[in-house]
């Protein structure tokens, strides 16, 4: 289980960059991308998923 | 575009500056002298400064950790002006070469910011490291950054560290009862917070941080968004908090507010203040911490005099390589600015001899550039400063705005009309020139045109003005009685 970033919603303020336990995600072309193989979806560190918690944008950090 | 760009050449004034008798230095106003040493040459705070000493902010802070109803994260657009909204996201390596760009071309460069265009403590690592390379570079460039606040408890040994002597503290309310009409939520120790439990979190942070930042000799602006029925007579209270808090300056702000723009309040049709509703404001906060009546809201990435924008000169495709710093260019301009400020203070006490007595009061409207002089043809002017005048001497009372009516053959009515509401109760306006059309429209509004003060400093002219047209009235009763 991961989560994904809808690029279309994605505004490139990397403030999910920051808050990932487990540096899962990482900027590609101004955009922010989630490596799946690496998200937990914060279990087990976070009570939720930082990146969604984060995020300025409504349904843009999802579980996939 | 080269219309907003101000040369240095266009402010200095073309005879020679005479030497002058030094005069005492110009007070700040009640504040206590090592504060006022601290803001004297600060473009945004000294209201004597502001018009010689430039100040760019460099966008490396695009996370935010709260989300503002006035805020909309996703818009981005070059046509925008407001704070919080920029086109060019820069690391700290990227932003130090704009700034020695920037301090090679413009001498009066003298203040960095981080303003966003998310919340420079939300991306503490790239806000300081963008402090460090340019203290190490440019060691007389004053540091400062703005910030909501809910960071800041956290971050205060790292600002005082870092030198930074000026923060910008956005507090819209003191109450969570109207924050949480202005916060829907906040992202703080790991999760998501909403309503009055976002606002009460907030506002604590605020109010510690402000008072840490204080206890640790650093300046502190406080910036409030005016947002009518919803904060507005509320910030009387924030304005009393803020002060005993220790806050400098208290600067109100206008809500800029339009469906266009996709924030909650835009989309809501939440209003903005008329600038007749602001200054009442501003008038009744006057006893309160200090307010900056000449704040423009400039851009998380402006590059610049205040209300002035030379950003799209040093956007990062036109840096080529290593821009060649000169310090000499810098103390001239220095010294440039001693010889100014001591010439327009004698012309000032002589204009004030020459005021009439009375109990008369007026508004004026100026056109500006910048440089302190009246050097903007009216059909340029995107603002007008305003000045109350009366017997005792004048006082800025603030920009209004105004669509810039002069953009080319069509809709010209319109605009025009814009302007003329932004001059609202305003008796005369100073402009470096202005058409013969315009000239017939405001006069038919009652609005006097001069521009015979044209590239004379603003306040000594604004009290002429003043002198003048009582001088005419007086005049006039005089005729009509003896006839
Ligand atoms: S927080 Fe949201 S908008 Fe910002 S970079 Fe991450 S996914 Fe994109
Ligand atoms: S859910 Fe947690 S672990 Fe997965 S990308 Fe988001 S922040 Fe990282």
């Amino acid at each position: 289980m991961a989560y994904k970033i809808v690029e279309a919603n994605c505004t490139g303020c990397g403030a999910c960059e920051f808050e990932c336990p487990n540096q899962a995600i990482s900027e590609k072309g101004g955009l922010f991308i989630i490596d799946a193989a690496k998200c937990t979806e914060c279990e087990g560190a976070f009570d939720s998923a930082q990146c969604a918690a984060v995020c300025p944008v409504d349904d843009t950090c999802i579980p996939v | 575009m080269a219309s907003r760009v101000v040369s240095l050449a266009s402010i200095v004034r073309p005879k020679d500056l005479a030497k002058r008798r030094a005069e005492p230095a110009a007070c700040g106003g009640g504040m206590d002298p090592a504060t006022w040493d601290k803001v004297k040459d600060h473009p945004c705070y000294s209201e004597e400064a502001h018009h010689f000493y430039a100040r760019m902010h460099v966008a490396v802070a695009p996370a935010c950790n709260i989300q503002c109803n006035y805020c909309n994260r996703k818009y981005d657009c070059s046509n925008e002006s407001r704070p919080g909204v920029v086109s060019e996201k820069l690391d700290p390596e990227q932003a130090l070469r704009k700034v020695m760009a920037v301090a090679a071309k413009v001498p009066q460069l003298s203040v960095l910011g981080v303003a966003g265009p998310g919340d420079a403590l939300a991306n503490p690592h790239k806000t300081f490291r963008t402090f460090d390379l340019v203290a190490r570079a440019l060691p007389h460039i004053k540091l400062c950054l703005s910030t909501n606040g809910l960071a800041l408890p956290d971050h205060v040994a790292a600002i005082r560290d870092h030198g930074v002597d000026h923060v910008t503290v956005t507090i819209n309310a003191v109450d969570p009862e109207v924050a949480e009409r202005i916060y829907p939520w906040i992202f703080h120790d790991h999760r998501r917070w909403t309503g009055r439990e976002a606002a009460r979190i907030l506002l604590d942070r605020q109010m510690e941080g402000v008072a840490a930042l204080v206890a640790s000799g650093v300046l502190v602006k406080v910036n409030s968004v005016m947002i009518p029925g919803v904060n507005d007579d509320h910030l009387i209270e924030v304005n009393a908090a803020v002060k005993s808090a220790g806050a400098f300056l208290h600067n109100v702000m206008p809500l800029i507010s339009d469906p266009a723009h996709g924030t909650r309040f835009g989309l809501d049709g939440q209003p903005g203040p008329s600038p007749a509703e602001l200054s009442a404001l501003q008038e009744r906060l006057e006893g309160g911490a200090k307010l900056m009546r000449h704040c423009r809201q400039c851009r998380a990435d402006a590059v610049g005099m205040l209300g002035e924008d030379r950003n799209e000169e040093f956007t990062l495709d036109r840096l080529d390589g290593e821009a060649a710093y000169h310090p000499e260019a810098r103390e001239a301009y220095v010294a440039f600015v001693e010889r100014e400020m001591e010439d327009r203070r004698m012309a000032e006490r002589t204009a004030r001899q020459a005021l009439p007595a009375g109990a008369e009061t007026m508004l004026v409207a100026v056109a500006t550039k910048g440089g302190g002089r009246i050097n903007q043809h009216f059909g340029h002017a995107r603002e007008f400063q305003i000045f109350e005048v009366d017997g005792a001497g004048c006082r800025p009372l603030g920009e209004r705005r105004a669509e810039n009516y002069c953009q080319g053959g069509f809709g010209e009515d319109e605009r025009l009309e814009a302007v003329l509401a932004a001059l609202d109760g305003v008796s005369a306006v100073l402009v470096a020139r202005i058409g013969d059309c315009p000239r017939r429209r405001l006069a038919e509004a009652g609005i006097a045109v001069l521009d015979d003060f044209a590239y004379e400093y603003i306040e000594p002219s604004v009290m002429a003005c003043f002198a003048r047209m009582i001088a005419q009235r007086q005049g006039y009763d005089t005729l009509m009685a003896s006839a």
